[in-house]
């Protein structure tokens, strides 16, 4: 390619479009659907019901230790589709670029993307590049949409509905990582840190807990709101006493003590790789086992349980052997001034 | 985390409890002062291990909380200026002022920077010297002094856009207030930070005036336990005196520099905090040596006299004299997403914390 910044002729259609669709997007992407090129794309699949979600990623850094927006990107999505049980297939990729964002970094984020995609065995099937004026959007915006094919079985995974007193929680690793690692590369907070991004593809993960169990009664994808907020909502909708061990809660140091100096609660933090799962008490120390063998569950842990006391409500235990309501965040959370 | 897990054991916590149990007969009334007491007392959950003797009442030790209604007008007002950049603690961009928030304005196109240090805003005048930079600079006898040396390096550095809006305020005087006003108290929980600039000599009067014990503790659970039993203990045995729970901080003589730099840029005058009204010498104007830095001199702008909320008792709750949950708006109309009074703003605030913890 001649130019190695985006202009707005990129987005018009013209020439410049298909020279940037077919230098950096099909070259990433390479898969038969795709390079088809058509206004559709024509998925096969194998069931009669499909999950279908959308989701867009404004995420500032664009690039971020331990992954980048075009990871998030396949990731989020990925995991929107997992946790209600589905088996992620196709996804659709729809890019917003600021005029003047440079070709080389659009090409890394694709180039992560396709990676990703490979990664947890999905294929991006169709997409579509819009550019606007310089000042319109902040550098790139990335809405995914996915496609995944449901098992009879795992459709009441989602609403949540065999959920029962004596249910055991169960997270997949430490909290609070992605939050902690975006927010370390953000102009106004010039601190550095050796935190990742916890930023991966939960699928694999959660089909191998399906294969091994049939009592996993609801899941989620603990991201903005942090698990705190998942759990208060599951609460809250379900009218569902859940009592958590804030001693069980996996958290690594580094972050522990970041949070710690900036007044935020860990449980509130967002996680890009972490699902909670709601499992009948009989089958959660098998579930536990199988996770973790997983890399992505290592450090997994049963961190709560559903309780028939202050129904709609969660209420910690503390460290120190106190007890508190974890209630819905109001606004972002904001650093604490002493 | 080395130096803070230790006073999170939860052995030890429940030793302490243990012991406040067997020593508490009397009813007692303890203020915690700061609100970094506040949010560590439901954090952890500690009003669940005590005894139904004793009682903590939250006091005006949130900066945010008793800022008035028109030092943030008048940030607003600034904020409109179009060569005036706003920089702040986060805390603050939420506070309802009359019509507005410093948050609304932002989204209306103000130019307002978080920062965690007034030398963050320094860096930004710096940088910014076509613009005028205004830091809003509240908070007690913790946060004071690196405006104080903010303005000092300012002065050092010939820096002429760098400027100051001054409601730090000083802790004792909001204390003595709350007595004299008729709040039946035990005991205070003192401030941690404070104490750490000025020691434990400023609260002598109040120990020896209304026969209070006052007893400076640190922010980890187990601190505000002991800090808690060693008031009990005082209070059983009739003998109320100053003393320093959090001694791997606070020295009874505090930090004899950083005292020296507030008393460089600042002079005591008289100021106003909400629920508490004007209370003389309990707050920190800019000297005239720095005048150049000083936002109110050198910026001047018109602000009508503010709206107060009907209905608020964030007054009464900072003076510990209702529970937040006794405020007919809390939770209702005043909440963290929509705050009508500042208790509910600020993570620190009496309201906030109970909202959040304890709802």
């Amino acid at each position: 390619m001649t130019n190695k910044q985006i202009l707005l002729d990129h987005g018009s259609g013209g020439k410049l479009s298909h020279e940037l669709i077919s230098s950096v997007f099909v070259k990433h992407f390479a898969n038969n659907t795709l390079k088809e090129l058509t206004d559709s794309a024509l998925c096969k699949v194998s069931s009669d019901q499909i999950a279908f979600t959308t989701d867009s990623y404004v995420v500032q850094p664009i690039f971020f230790p331990g992954g980048d927006i075009g990871k998030l990107a396949v990731c989020g999505t990925v995991n929107d589709l997992a946790v209600t049980g589905a088996t992620p297939l196709y996804l659709s990729c729809g890019f917003i670029i600021e005029e003047g964002f440079s070709i080389e970094e659009l090409d890394k984020i694709v180039s992560s993307m396709a990676k990703e995609a490979k990664n947890s065995g999905v294929q991006i099937v169709t997409g579509d590049t819009k550019v606007v004026e310089r000042g319109a959007a902040d550098k790139i915006f990335i809405n995914t949409a996915g496609i995944g094919i449901i098992d009879k079985k795992n459709v009441e995974i989602a609403n949540a509905k065999g959920v029962q007193t004596g249910d055991k929680i169960i997270i997949n690793g430490p909290i609070a990582e992605h939050g902690v690692s975006v927010l370390g590369k953000r102009n106004e907070l010039d601190f550095k840190t050796d935190i990742n991004s916890d930023c991966a593809s939960l699928n694999e993960l959660i089909a191998k807990v399906l294969r091994i169990s049939d009592k996993v009664k609801f899941m989620r994808d603990a991201t903005r709101g942090g698990v705190a907020t998942v759990l208060c909502e599951l609460a809250e909708n379900k009218k569902l006493g859940i009592k958590l061990d804030e001693d069980t809660i996996p958290i690594k140091e580094n972050v522990r003590g970041i949070c710690e100096m900036l007044g935020f609660d860990p449980l509130y933090v967002a996680n890009e790789g972490k699902v909670v799962i709601v499992i009948g008490a009989e089958d959660a120390e098998k579930v536990l086992k199988e996770m973790k063998k997983d890399p992505l569950g290592k450090e997994s842990a049963v961190i709560g349980e559903i309780v028939q006391d202050h129904a709609g409500k969660v209420v910690l235990n503390t460290v120190v052997g106190g007890s508190r309501i974890v209630d819905m965040l109001s606004g972002a959370q904001l650093p604490r001034i002493c | 985390m080395k130096y803070i897990d230790e006073y999170r054991d939860k052995q030890l916590v429940l030793n302490i409890a243990e012991n406040i149990k067997k020593i508490s007969k009397k009813e007692i009334a303890l203020m915690e002062v700061c609100g970094g007491h506040t949010m560590s007392i439901y954090k952890f959950g500690l009003p669940s291990l005590l005894p139904k003797t004793v009682k903590l009442i939250s006091g005006p030790g949130c900066p945010v909380c008793v800022t008035s209604t028109k030092f943030v007008d008048q940030a607003i007002a600034y904020s409109k200026l179009p060569e005036v950049i706003i920089a702040t603690f986060g805390d603050l961009i939420r506070v309802p002022g009359s019509n507005s928030s410093l948050v609304k304005e932002k989204a209306n196109g103000a130019d307002i920077r978080l920062v965690f240090s007034p030398l963050e805003a320094l860096e930004i005048a710096k940088e910014n010297t076509d613009k005028k930079v205004v830091f809003l600079g509240i908070g007690f006898e913790t946060t004071a002094p690196t405006s104080a040396a903010t303005i000092i390096d300012a002065y050092k550095q010939g820096v002429k856009n760098f400027y100051v809006l001054s409601s730090h305020k000083v802790m004792p005087p909001a204390m003595s207030a709350l007595i004299d006003e008729g709040v039946t108290l035990n005991g205070y929980i003192c401030p941690g930070h404070v104490s750490t600039i000025t020691g434990s000599e400023i609260y002598e009067p109040i120990a020896k005036k209304y026969k209070l014990g006052c007893v400076i503790s640190g922010f980890e659970p187990a601190d505000m336990m002991q800090s808690i039993y060693m008031l009990v203990k005082q209070f059983e045995s009739g003998e109320p005196k100053v003393e320093i729970e959090y001694k791997r901080a606070v020295k009874p003589e505090g930090n004899l520099k950083a005292k020296k730099m507030l008393d460089e840029v600042f002079e005591l005058r008289d100021d106003w905090w909400r629920g508490l009204g004007i209370l003389p010498k309990s707050g920190l104007g800019i000297r005239d040596k720095y005048r150049e830095y000083d936002a109110e001199k050198m910026l001047v702008v018109d602000v009508p006299e503010p709206v107060e909320p009907k209905g608020c008792s964030c007054g009464e709750v900072l003076k510990g004299i209702k529970e937040p949950k006794e405020c007919k708006l809390f939770a209702k109309v005043c909440t963290p997403e929509h705050p009508v009074g500042a208790c509910m703003v600020s993570s620190e605030g009496a309201c906030a914390a109970r909202y959040k913890y304890d709802k």
